[in-house]
């Protein structure tokens, strides 16, 4: 007997209250038989103190100066923060950030560069960096190597190698809290053109500055999410924290200047994560460590924790609209994972 | 003067209580070492209307600082939703909150209210199908549905009279055994439904005790009224008290019924008819079993008749459009309390009074096979009800 009102109490007619009573409890007529899938409110960009779009084209290069050999020093100051932050409306997340921000700074040199990282940790546990690239064990960022405590800092340095589209994070542990708190940032190395005679054009096209690279539109996006109950599963999903930021606000695009993607992938207790692109194919570069694609003509991209690559892709022949891109694993997709490029 | 010194004594302990409460709140921002830990939040979904348009949940929230309600999602998506009254949700509020969602009739679907904090409080419906809507219509049908299967069956075990009359000693022992077996199960019944509802009310309201606080207190209440009419030497008090709690039961039953009905589980409704009508008739039996050699008109019959069978059909109306679970726990526990003081004054009036014919039969082979068949002819249709 007692079944019934179990499901009665679950699905039960409560017809007073809701149809009754409450104006603003009434179901609204626009979305009548889909509603609207989506989080509802805006975040508050400047109490978080950064912009997902922002970020989408806020390449940190650094403070350049020459070596007496010649080589450039390219010099950066991170510090980890504890720093509450708003990733999707009015839902906050106790994160630990590198610069008050999640993704970190996204540091981009050139290869060959020298990288001289000095890191300052004001957060509540010890922290580290450890960067994707080629350097000594005694640069690694681990438990033990570099590992700063709170109050203290630690210098990394090393040579920009191999060019590609890195990343960095904290490698404290536990590793999966400590990255899914929010320590990590994208490590972009520019190709040299002069060490890429073959391909020089190709590699001047990646290089931050030049002219060539300026005709590109270059977008960061970090695919990340947060598992704000802490049970090891993700409630939200974004690329550059904030669920939904670009579907409620979508890319603009110039249809005339191809697009380049530097996508990485830091979400935390999926395995994989991934990219499809509506209504066009693209370029895939993995790692970015090559200057020919490694696969040609893709619509969808997957990639493991950790794993990134570069997309290129046009819109020259299309007709202006909106074109989604999103993650392809559903569920992702509907917990803020998707975002529109505005073609004009 | 000794009065005066009580009533001083009353309010120095009045004071030393408050002034208790005061030091322990001022250690609480004098000690940063003492504090409480943040705290976990309660949400407690106490139903959920469908719509045609989509999902209206009534939530009460549950936690020391208030509760913001950040996102809804259904089937692992967020969902465009409304809440009514808006804003942070303090201790024990409650709220209406609506999601247009394109529904599938016969599946399951999953809500889950994601906190400005990030707490999770993740609720299921089983199957979905669109709440009947409250028309006139509605509630006329659902009133001859609870005179058929509630009114009626009592009515037609209350005709078994004549035939109990003819009965000897022995077999009246028996049946009026049968009735305490019949109340006792009641009893058990409605103790467990008011725990299965009670948990799934606010633990604010204090769970399991939603049932046994007001299981006592009416117990209580009706023993210590009934020691003061016990002048009564006929079983017509005795019948209206049977009547009476079978009335409740039979409210609570209603509650159950009009629920399932509210979701469309027509494949149990036959079943449901026919385990609910022999139910009743054994419970029309059990209220006449007291009034045997008597010669009670046929208006009090009536009248015991309506009192014991017509509140299914309340039950039904509530049971189909609203109820809230900790209101519905506290009624289980007050019809399950009266139904414990109406076994108490059976075996009162007629095993204890040495007057009686049936003294000191309490433990009788006659009335313990009594007793046992009350309960399994109770058990036995009610599994014709709960498959």
């Amino acid at each position: 007997m007692i079944e019934w009102i179990k499901t009665s109490l679950t699905r039960r007619a409560l017809f007073g209250a809701a149809l009754a009573t409450g104006a603003s409890a009434k179901v609204s007529g626009n979305a009548k038989h889909h509603g609207k899938m989506t989080t509802v409110g805006v975040v508050d960009d400047v109490r978080n103190g950064f912009n997902p779009h922002e970020m989408l084209t806020d390449w940190d290069t650094g403070t350049a100066s020459k070596r007496t050999d010649g080589r450039t020093v390219r010099e950066f100051a991170i510090t980890a923060i504890d720093h509450e932050i708003e990733i999707a409306p009015n839902l906050h997340f106790a994160a630990w950030t590198y610069n008050g921000r999640v993704p970190g700074p996204t540091l981009r040199v050139t290869e060959g560069d020298i990288v001289r990282v000095e890191f300052t940790n004001h957060g509540s546990h010890a922290h580290n960096i450890h960067f994707h690239g080629i350097h000594s064990a005694a640069m690694d960022g681990l438990p033990g190597i570099g590992e700063v405590e709170p109050g203290e800092s630690f210098v990394y340095e090393f040579e920009a190698l191999p060019f590609g589209c890195h990343l960095y994070h904290c490698h404290s542990m536990p590793l999966s809290r400590h990255v899914h708190k929010g320590l990590y940032g994208a490590f972009i190395i520019d190709p040299d053109p002069a060490r890429h005679l073959e391909l020089e054009d190709v590699a001047r096209s990646r290089l931050l500055g030049s002219t060539e690279n300026g005709h590109w539109q270059e977008l960061l996006m970090v695919m990340n999410a947060f598992d704000v109950n802490f049970d090891e599963d993700n409630e939200v999903y974004a690329v550059n924290s904030i669920a939904h930021a670009f579907s409620k606000t979508p890319i603009k695009i110039d249809r005339k200047r191809p697009v380049r993607v530097y996508l990485i992938n830091l979400t935390e207790f999926d395995p994989i994560n991934s990219f499809h692109l509506h209504a066009n194919f693209f370029q895939y570069f993995d790692h970015g460590t090559t200057l020919t694609a490694t696969s040609t003509r893709i619509d969808t991209v997957m990639q493991c924790q950790g794993q990134r690559g570069i997309l290129e892709f046009s819109f020259a022949d299309h007709e202006p609209g909106k074109y989604m891109f999103h993650a392809h694993q559903t569920e992702f997709a509907e917990q803020g994972w998707t975002g529109f490029f505005d073609v004009t | 003067m000794r009065s005066t010194k009580l009533w001083l004594y009353g309010l120095i302990l009045i004071a030393a209580v408050l002034s208790i409460l005061l030091v322990m709140r001022a250690l609480d921002t004098m000690l940063p070492g003492v504090q409480l830990p943040p705290a976990i939040g309660e949400l407690t979904v106490e139903r959920v209307d469908i719509v045609p348009e989509g999902f209206v949940a009534k939530i009460r929230a549950n936690s020391q600082e208030p509760m913001q309600i950040a996102q809804v999602m259904v089937d692992s998506a967020y969902w465009v939703f409304a809440q009514s009254p808006p804003g942070p949700l303090s201790r024990g509020a409650g709220a209406m909150v609506t999601i247009n969602f394109p529904w599938v009739a016969g599946d399951a679907h999953h809500l889950k209210f994601v906190t400005s904090v990030g707490e999770t409080f993740e609720h299921t419906i089983d199957i979905a199908l669109e709440t009947p809507s409250l028309s006139i219509r509605s509630l006329r049908n659902y009133a001859l549905l609870g005179i058929l299967v509630g009114l009626l069956p009592v009515a037609l075990g209350m005709l078994s009279f004549p035939i109990l009359n003819t009965l000897g000693t022995h077999g009246l022992e028996f049946i009026l055994a049968v009735t305490v077996g019949l109340l006792a199960y009641l009893f058990i019944d409605m103790t467990f439904d008011g725990l299965e509802i009670a948990a799934r009310a606010s633990s604010m309201f204090g769970g399991q005790l939603l049932v046994f606080v007001p299981l006592l207190l009416t117990l209580a209440a009706l023993q210590s009224l009934s020691q003061r009419s016990s002048s009564s030497d006929n079983g017509t008090r005795i019948a209206i008290l049977i009547a009476l709690g079978i009335g409740l039961h039979n409210l609570g039953e209603g509650l159950a019924i009009g629920a399932s009905f509210a979701v469309n589980k027509a494949a149990m409704g036959a079943f449901l008819v026919v385990g609910f009508t022999l139910h009743n008739i054994t419970e029309g039996v059990g209220i006449v079993a007291p009034l045997v050699n008597k010669k009670p008109r046929r208006r009090f019959l009536c009248l015991l008749a309506l009192i014991a069978g017509l509140p299914v059909v309340p039950g039904l109306w509530l049971g189909a459009y609203s109820f809230a679970p900790h209101w519905a726990a506290i009624y289980f526990g007050v019809g399950a309390g009266a139904i414990a003081q109406v076994v108490v004054e059976i075996d009162r009036f007629f095993r204890t009074r040495p007057d009686s014919q049936f003294a000191n039969t309490r433990f009788s082979h006659t009335s313990v096979a009594g007793y046992c068949a009350g309960v399994s002819l109770m058990y036995a249709t009610a599994l014709l009800i709960s498959v």
